[in-house]
């Protein structure tokens, strides 16, 4: 049975902010970045207001604020922090020690490009740049998605098979700054669904404890950690990962009974005949459906693969929704300057590379600095997939939507 | 809360065990197991990266028998802020084992880069927010652990890695970093110079440290064997000349009525007594390989007279600063 | 001493720490220890400062104690003796 809920006009920033004030999390370590402002402004505002007890850290710098939440998280802590495209990259050292140490920090991602030349709007390019350092990505298309992941991101990175830190990724201005219809649940039903921290039990040098620093049994977190013990540590990481396949859909499924909203690691759409497909992240996927429906209202066989979760990256999953489609492609709103494709186009036909009949794909970098990508734009990309399946082949696989030449 | 008297403090539990593989006679576990002995109950400690943090927390061994936590090299005030703010927000809430907890000593360990040079916006900002935490530099004037290169704590003419005493260039070019000034400029309750010679003094002060109410900062002399080349049973006796010739004087300041007050410690209230007493700054350069080249293969008076015009200047402001 | 080293199902999550530096003795590392002459010690317990290592530990009557199995043989304890009742030995 789920919940009644409130109907609330929320950006995505604000959507992040109050779901993260139902939530109450011990500590908000943050600094401010655009287009992630929104989020500490509002959360302050909760903690001047007294409406949480939250210990809000207005720490000088991104390095600092996630350094913060590492101190607070091994001290037991829920620790909670907001960034965008730079704050991420000067975090960036401090995202591999966060899950190097397994703490289930949560971090909303307003994603925008990375500089430079500096340019403050969105793109991938930030959370993509983490995508190694060992964290749970989740990309939202929408304030209701924003919304509902910074609930379920707590239970993720907090399950004992996991513990890994979670980032909840939201196009920056399209989502960030768009007023959205949000359905959000009573504080209660969010403080009952996230629950208190649990903690594993760890056998340390001083007997066996909780992994937390506790002053009754003290354990020491972030040894050196030299060339004989630091991979089997990795292989812990790997295994974690491994278990968010098990647990996230899980959980999704829990939060679907108490909130009536269903989320998957994927999210096909029309896929069942479909000839020509796309596979996105994040808003542009809204654009994509729209185009969908009008493409199959002319006839077309169109389908979208929206990838929710992006890490752990849903391969077996991404085979299901992609093996039988003659003609893929990828959008990338990011760019791994020098590689073959763009980061999600290399992954998906690295997990397709097996299959015995293979889709043909080509990758689509899109939106890039905040370029809007507008339906034509979609409809022209459709266009080009049906000329491939047509062709039989991709030839340049690489095309660089809305771009002048 | 244990009393804080040499015989009593012998007998405390070590908070850091043996079996670190720190160098011998190197002086930052001495000063540590000291400020430990100091800590009044529940402690957890963070530390930089620099010797201490590698030498006594390499995988599958810690001499850390408090809670401890390394993150990186410039953020040991910022993750000691967190733990602070953990600590401050579970006692708010009622929850977990930190709850229950009237004090906690929050100590952030960090060497002279880990302070002077990466480290030092960390710290600005911990200061600034007013965190209830102690932040204690180790200071060795040099990265030892990644091989002697220079610092900002690095004093004038010292040699090390990246500041070699060359045929041109006779050692660091440029003088060392005023940290306390820059500290003590934040308007915090307390700052404190540490010298493992005294160790009454050294316990005293971080008792007071761990008891003021917000950020307090402890600067101790770190003694370096083998970065600063001299023989390893001299860490005791170097570093009490460092005190006793003004190179490194030992004073408190708290800040009363919004005004930071100077006073003296022990050693070098002495001198201020009886200004006679006072070594030449020579005395303490000349026991150490990195200041070999003032002396040989010619005497460098210039650069000596230098120095001690330097260590003259500073120590007569701390006079006037502490109203001697 | 054994040399297996345990696997990662072995090892705690969170990459904590197993053991205590108290396993791993460093009295190895130097040539010569100090040799307390307990007659002369006025019971300072400043050695037990000074050591680096703490490995001067002082007994229930007051008297240091010396730790073989952790002294690196630095010296500084009979360099700062007050009263020099502190010898370092070479040991056989």
């Amino acid at each position: 049975m789920s919940a009644k809920q409130i109907l609330m006009g929320l950006n995505g920033d604000e959507s992040v902010a109050y779901a993260t004030k139902q939530v109450n999390p011990d500590i908000v370590a943050a600094y401010p970045i655009t287009p992630q402002t929104i989020i500490v402004e509002k959360y302050s505002e909760y903690v001047a207001d007294g409406e949480v007890d939250s210990e809000f850290v207005a720490v000088e710098s991104e390095h600092s604020a996630l350094s913060s939440c590492v101190g607070a998280s091994a001290a037991g802590a829920r620790a909670f922090t907001a960034t965008a495209a730079n704050g991420l990259a000067l975090m960036w050292e401090i995202t591999f020690i966060a899950s190097g140490l397994r703490l289930p920090i949560v971090m909303a991602i307003v994603n925008r490009s990375v500089g430079g030349p500096i340019n403050i709007h969105n793109d991938h390019s930030d959370s993509m740049g983490a995508r190694d350092s060992g964290w749970i990505q989740i990309h939202c298309e929408n304030s209701q998605e924003v919304y509902d992941a910074s609930i379920t991101a707590w239970r993720m990175a907090e399950h004992p098979d996991v513990l890994l830190p979670v980032m909840v990724c939201l196009d920056g201005f399209t989502l960030s700054h768009t007023m959205e219809n949000v359905l959000t649940l009573p504080d209660k039903v969010v403080s009952d669904f996230v629950g208190e921290r649990e903690f594993i039990t760890v056998e340390g040098h001083m007997g066996e404890t909780e992994l937390r620093l506790n002053p009754e049994v003290p354990l020491t977190f972030g040894p050196v950690d030299l060339q004989d013990y630091y991979f089997e540590h990795k292989l812990h990481q790997i295994e974690a990962m491994k278990q968010a396949f098990k647990v996230i859909p899980e959980i999704d499924a829990e939060y679907a009974k108490v909130s009536g909203r269903s989320y998957d690691l994927l999210h096909p759409y029309r896929m069942e005949d479909a000839e020509v497909a796309l596979l996105g992240l994040g808003s542009t996927m809204g654009t994509v459906r729209h185009t969908v429906d009008q493409l199959r209202d002319e006839g077309v066989k169109a389908g979208l693969v929206k990838m929710r979760v992006f890490r752990p990256f849903p391969s077996s999953e991404l085979v299901d929704a992609l093996k039988d489609i003659p003609a893929v492609g990828v959008l990338d709103k990011s760019l791994s300057l020098g590689a073959p494709g763009g980061p999600l186009y290399e992954e998906t036909k690295a997990a397709l590379y097996h299959l015995p009949k293979k889709p043909l794909i080509a990758n689509y970098i899109h939106g890039l600095g905040g370029r809007d990508t507008g339906p034509q734009l979609i409809r022209g990309v459709f266009e080009s997939l049906l000329e491939i399946k047509d062709k039989g082949e991709v030839g340049d696989p690489m095309n660089y939507v809305g771009a002048r030449p | 809360m244990s009393e804080l008297n040499l015989k009593q403090a012998s007998r405390k539990p070590e908070g850091l065990a043996s079996g670190h593989r720190l160098c011998a006679g190197c002086a930052h576990s001495i000063v540590v197991r000291m400020i430990l002995k100091a800590t009044r109950g529940p402690t957890i400690a963070t530390s930089a990266t620099g010797c201490l943090e590698v030498a006594t927390s390499i995988m599958p061994y810690s001499s850390w028998n408090i809670p401890w936590i390394h993150n990186a090299f410039e953020n040991a005030a910022a993750t000691a802020s967190g733990i602070e703010a953990a600590w401050q927000a579970m006692r708010k809430k009622g929850k977990g084992p930190l709850a229950k907890y009237e004090t906690l000593d929050v100590i952030a360990f960090a060497g002279d880069g880990g302070t002077y040079d990466i480290g030092l916006q960390a710290l600005s900002g911990a200061l600034e927010r007013g965190h209830d935490f102690t932040y204690v530099l180790l200071d060795n004037e040099a990265y030892m652990n990644t091989g002697i290169q220079r610092s900002g704590g690095t004093p004038f003419a010292a040699a090390t890695t990246t500041s070699p005493a060359g045929r041109v260039i006779p050692g660091k070019k440029e003088w060392k970093k005023p940290i306390d000034e820059i500290v003590i400029a934040h308007g915090i309750p307390y700052v404190a110079t540490l010298n493992a010679a005294w160790p009454m003094d050294v316990m005293r002060k971080s008792r007071k440290a761990f008891e003021v109410d917000g950020p307090t900062f402890l600067h101790a002399f770190i003694g370096c064997p083998r970065g600063w080349r001299y023989p390893m049973e001299k860490t005791i006796s170097l570093s009490r000349l460092a005190t006793q010739t003004c190179m490194f004087p030992l004073y408190e300041c708290t800040l009363e009525e919004g005004r930071p007050v100077y006073k003296l410690s022990g050693p070098s209230a002495a001198i201020a007594r009886r200004p006679a007493s006072k070594k030449p700054v020579e005395e303490y350069l000349m026991s150490q390989g990195r200041f070999q080249h003032l002396f040989r293969p010619e005497k460098r008076d210039d650069l000596l007279d230098s120095i001690q015009a330097w260590v003259d200047h500073n120590w007569e402001i701390l006079l006037e600063k502490a109203g001697v | 001493m054994s040399t297996r080293k345990p696997g990662s199902k072995e090892l705690p999550i969170g990459a904590v720490v197993t053991k205590s530096s108290m396993e791993y003795e460093t009295g190895d590392w130097g040539v010569e220890k100090p040799q307390i002459d307990l007659e002369k010690c006025t019971q300072c317990t400043l050695c037990h400062y000074f050591c680096p290592e703490g490995a001067i530990t002082v007994n229930d009557d007051g008297y240091p104690e010396v730790q073989n199995n952790y002294c690196k043989g630095c010296g500084i304890c009979a360099e700062e003796c007050p009263v020099k009742c502190i010898e370092m030995v070479r040991m056989k």
